[in-house]
């Protein structure tokens, strides 16, 4: 065991994630109708994320859900809510290679989101199903628990390099701070 | 550091907004006055010892356009809402 010179979490971009865009009155049955029947998980409420495998809808404004399917769907699936909201006054936008998806595993991955973001990622302040957007470092970026030991981050995706970065260096081996 | 109540979001730190200037009096008819009024309504930001109405905009977070009521000697922030 080479206790302290491993990674405090695995940091893995997810290379291809089909991410679809919503804006509109998120109260409105046919939008709530439109986006779970693409994305086949429950709606959020809000702050919310809520996903089953590579599918998820995540809450993002009072106004706004990020909608994620498999990358290869994405087209389909945006192409299939705007179809099923036409004549409704909201806006649906494949932002699938606009943005860039990390995956964080591990035990610490409070810790190292902790160093970055200005969040309170205490167990009690920051649990599993909830989303968060904010930034890390200088960059906007949101992020969501999967589970205990899974976060899923996204940033725009001029600046993944730059989030990669950051994360690795976060998770720097022998860099735990053990607050959590 | 400025906690902001964001009424969507929650407590927020100030580094998730941006500072949009201060609530001013509603837009007058540049017409209407001298010149001097003008560039005092466009130009000169109001700066006092107390409470100030100012806009602020949750940049990082959910994106909405916040009104608080903020104390400029002690910080405190006495009242947050949505829009103006
Ligand atoms: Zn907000």
């Amino acid at each position: 065991m080479s206790e302290g010179f491993e990674e405090l979490c695995r940091v893995r971009p997810i290379a291809r994630q089909g991410m679809i865009t919503l804006r509109g009155d998120l109260s409105a049955k046919a939008v709530k109708n439109a986006v779970t029947g693409v994305a086949g998980v429950d709606m959020p409420s809000r702050r919310e994320a809520r996903h089953v495998g590579e599918r998820a809808i995540l809450w993002m404004s009072p106004d706004e859900l990020a909608v994620l399917v498999p990358h290869e769907e994405a087209a389909v699936a945006a192409e299939t809510m705007r179809s099923a909201l036409a004549g409704i006054h909201a806006l649906v936008a494949d932002v699938s290679d606009a943005r860039a998806h990390f995956r964080l595993e591990g035990d610490t991955i409070r810790e190292v989101i902790a160093k970055l973001a200005p969040v309170d990622m205490s167990p009690a302040a920051m649990q599993p199903g909830m989303v968060r957007r904010t930034r890390f470092a200088q960059v906007a970026a949101g992020f969501w628990l999967r589970d205990e030991a899974t976060a899923q981050v996204f940033c725009f995706r001029s600046v993944a390099d730059y989030m990669s970065g950051l994360l690795r260096t976060a998770a720097t081996p022998g860099s735990a701070v053990g607050y959590f | 550091m400025l906690l902001i109540d964001c009424p969507f979001c929650g407590k927020r730190t100030e580094s998730e907004f941006a500072y949009g200037g201060p609530a001013l009096a509603p837009r007058p008819d540049p017409a209407a006055l001298t010149d001097a009024e003008w560039v005092d309504w466009l130009t000169v930001p109001p700066n006092p010892l107390g409470w100030v109405e100012e806009r602020w905009w949750h940049a990082r977070g959910c994106g909405a356009w916040l009104t608080l009521r903020r104390h400029t000697v002690t910080h405190e922030i006495a009242e947050v809402r949505h829009g103006r």
